[in-house]
């Protein structure tokens, strides 16, 4: 019994950690969509952040600076996304997976010309890296029964980024509907054009959305590379930035809804693992391509309209054309 | 850095035609030991893996400096791209040329049929075609030795193995992985996962750490990565949990020194190296290249790195086990063979 609670608190933290590139980026598209531009340039976001940041680290021999390279990088898209998309009313799908390419492209070529290895930088050593934090006071609640092995394994020892992302998702809750700017973003994603009869500038919220989801985006590459693993790799963030706007949807766009529906995808991962080979008997060998392919398939469910309704801002893919 | 290479490639690519063209008209047979234009194509994990693709880097590294003779390289980036790699390659008249992985099995069934006065190299699978030189390897031995050493190692009884993508050719290394264990210690447990199911489970090293530490908190303390890209994240959380790890291979026992246990190398790059060799002799021919300890294609790395790690016992007991398969005391059941692991 003591070894099966042992195991489902391992996979709650396995959970964990597999979620925080799914808040950071999922965060990052309720920013962007929520003020009407469709964000499917996630995954090349982080993977350009991931990258940028290993380098950075690596080169600096700091993970601190190599988050403010990551996040800068990141942003840096998110930019061209925006001049694209919003300057040039170009279709924000298209311009979207030119992100993606972009930066799938630059990074091999990039880790080639710094580093002379295509798609791999140097390894960081110790701490080069964002560490694992132990909590205070973990000796003294380990002798506690259930929330002594709670607290050691599921809230201490995860690194500082860890904590950022769950910090993280009530501020933007409090964002996008306690702050003027949030109420503005949510009317700009919904009704544009009231917004610009308002007087406000449609395009600059739009920047400004897309600027934050930079930011964010950028943390969760940095987490990848430099806190989760200890380098950049060839295509590492392999389809979390989807799976990310898979967990936007089913999370209707809502940010405590989107971090469950994060969470569940994590869980469904680390379970996946956890699964692998087990025979249950009666049933056989459980599929894990099934559980595997579940956070997509739960999606397609959704959108199809059998659990609830995602409806997405009424706005959004809509370049704003002002009336001449 | 790509664009220079690129036009590089271009100048390359007219001088040989315009070679070629010259060529037609003044000679008629003799062809000269220089006159081999190699090329390569590498999987989709990419050349600088760490691990499969770079041992064959190595190896024709190794050539273009010992020969002087430039081999062409190529990376597609996804399975479309083999077969317009392998046809573009010869169409432009390169041979040899090796293809890296057994996901070329097909796109070179596709070249080699079109083009059959090409000579082809394939590592680590067969097509059965005259013009091909099929290249493959015993690893279940070599993972039976690197088993051996893994079981003499755990203190918890129970190891590891972390597959790469789910096909018949990890299983190899599984199984073998298994059966030594076994040898050693029939009473050890063995956890063995795979990374995925697509291409995708090469580059992951997330994922690859994850599953290491998943099988790190179930006890395992020594992990055997099949892995490719994906190693890179076994043996990170394998240093940062203070567990052993084996590399593939490549000798990896660098990556990550004093909890790199050894390396289970597989000298591919020797092949590619023989392959372009025999063509500049004139010796180049098509058929099966088997290669296990006895030819020494397999087997494990003791070098500086994880000299500390292995004790004068154990590396008496991994030698007197290669000994054993050599003479043929040893059987290492082949997954291949059967699909099936008797263990």
């Amino acid at each position: 019994m003591s070894d099966l609670f042992l195991t489902t608190v391992l996979t709650f933290d396995a959970s964990v950690r597999v979620c925080i590139p799914l808040i950071f980026a999922s965060m990052a598209g309720l920013f962007a969509e929520r003020s009407g531009v469709v964000d499917i340039g996630l995954e090349g976001k982080l993977l350009m952040s991931a990258f940028i940041a290993a380098s950075a680290a690596s080169v600096f021999g700091s993970p601190w600076l190599g988050l403010i390279a990551g996040m800068f990088a990141s942003s840096v898209l998110a930019m061209i996304h925006g001049f694209a998309s919003i300057t040039y009313k170009g279709n924000q799908i298209v311009s979207g997976v030119a992100i993606n390419i972009l930066a799938s492209g630059l990074t091999m070529i990039l880790t080639l010309a710094w580093f002379k290895s295509g798609g791999i930088t140097p390894t960081l050593q110790g701490n080069e890296r964002f560490l694992s934090i132990t909590l205070p006071g973990v000796d003294i609640i380990d002798h506690i029964p259930i929330l002594g092995v709670i607290y050691r394994e599921l809230i201490s020892g995860h690194n500082i980024l860890v904590y950022l992302a769950f910090a993280i998702v009530p501020l933007v809750w409090w964002v996008v509907y306690r702050t003027r700017f949030g109420l503005r973003l949510r009317a700009v994603g919904e009704n544009p054009k009231a917004v610009d009869t308002a007087g406000l500038s449609v395009e600059g919220l739009r920047y400004k959305a897309l600027l934050i989801g930079g930011i964010l985006c950028g943390i969760g590459g940095v987490y990848i590379a430099t806190a989760y693993n200890a380098q950049f790799t060839k295509e590492m963030t392999a389809g979390q930035g989807f799976i990310a706007l898979a967990a936007l949807i089913f999370g209707k766009w809502h940010p405590y809804k989107v971090l469950a529906a994060c969470f569940l995808f994590a869980f469904l991962q680390a379970l996946a693992i956890r699964l692998q080979g087990v025979v249950i008997p009666g049933i056989g060998e459980i599929p894990v391509q099934l559980i595997e392919a579940t956070p997509y398939i739960l999606t397609v469910i959704l959108l199809a309209g059998f659990i609830g309704k995602a409806i997405p801002p009424k706005a959004s893919a809509q370049p704003y054309i002002k009336e001449l | 850095m790509k664009q220079m290479k690129s036009s590089r490639l271009g100048g390359l690519i007219k001088k040989t035609s315009l070679a070629m063209i010259a060529g037609a008209f003044v000679l008629s047979a003799s062809i000269a030991q220089a006159d081999i234009r190699p090329a390569v194509v590498y999987d989709a994990a990419g050349k600088n893996d760490k691990s499969f693709n770079e041992a064959v880097f190595n190896g024709i590294t190794r050539f273009m400096n010992d020969t002087g003779i430039a081999v062409t390289e190529l990376e597609p980036t996804n399975e479309a791209q083999m077969e317009q790699s392998l046809m573009k390659l010869a169409q432009r008249g390169y041979s040899p040329i090796v293809a890296v992985g057994f996901t070329f099995a097909g796109p070179l069934t596709v070249a080699a049929e079109a083009y059959p006065d090409t000579s082809f190299t394939l590592i680590d699978m067969v097509v059965g075609l005259d013009n091909v030189q099929n290249v493959i390897y015993k690893e279940h031995e070599g993972s039976f030795l690197v088993g051996v050493l893994a079981a003499m190692n755990s203190k918890t009884g129970t190891v590891g193995f972390v597959g790469g993508m789910g096909i018949p050719l990890i299983s190899r290394f599984e199984c073998g992985y298994k059966q030594g264990v076994k040898w050693q210690d029939s009473s050890m447990n063995i956890l063995a996962q795979m990374t995925g199911s697509t291409y995708l489970a090469w580059n992951n090293p997330s994922k690859g750490g994850e599953i290491t530490r998943s099988q790190v908190e179930a006890g395992a303390d020594v992990v055997y990565a099949a892995a490719g890209g994906t190693g890179i994240g076994v043996y990170q959380t394998a240093a940062d949990l203070g567990v052993l790890a084996i590399g593939v291979d490549s000798n990896q026992n660098y990556m990550q020194p004093g909890t790199m246990l050894t390396s289970m190398y597989k000298k591919v790059g020797q092949a590619a190296y023989d392959s372009y060799e025999a063509a500049m002799n004139g010796t180049w021919e098509g058929g099966f290249r088997v290669l296990g300890l006895a030819e020494d294609g397999v087997g494990w790395a003791l070098d500086e790195y994880n000299r500390d790690l292995v004790s004068a016992e154990m590396e008496a007991r991994v030698n007197e086990a290669r000994n054993a398969i050599i003479a043929g005391d040893i059987v290492v059941h082949d997954y291949m063979a059967d699909n099936t692991c008797p263990i």
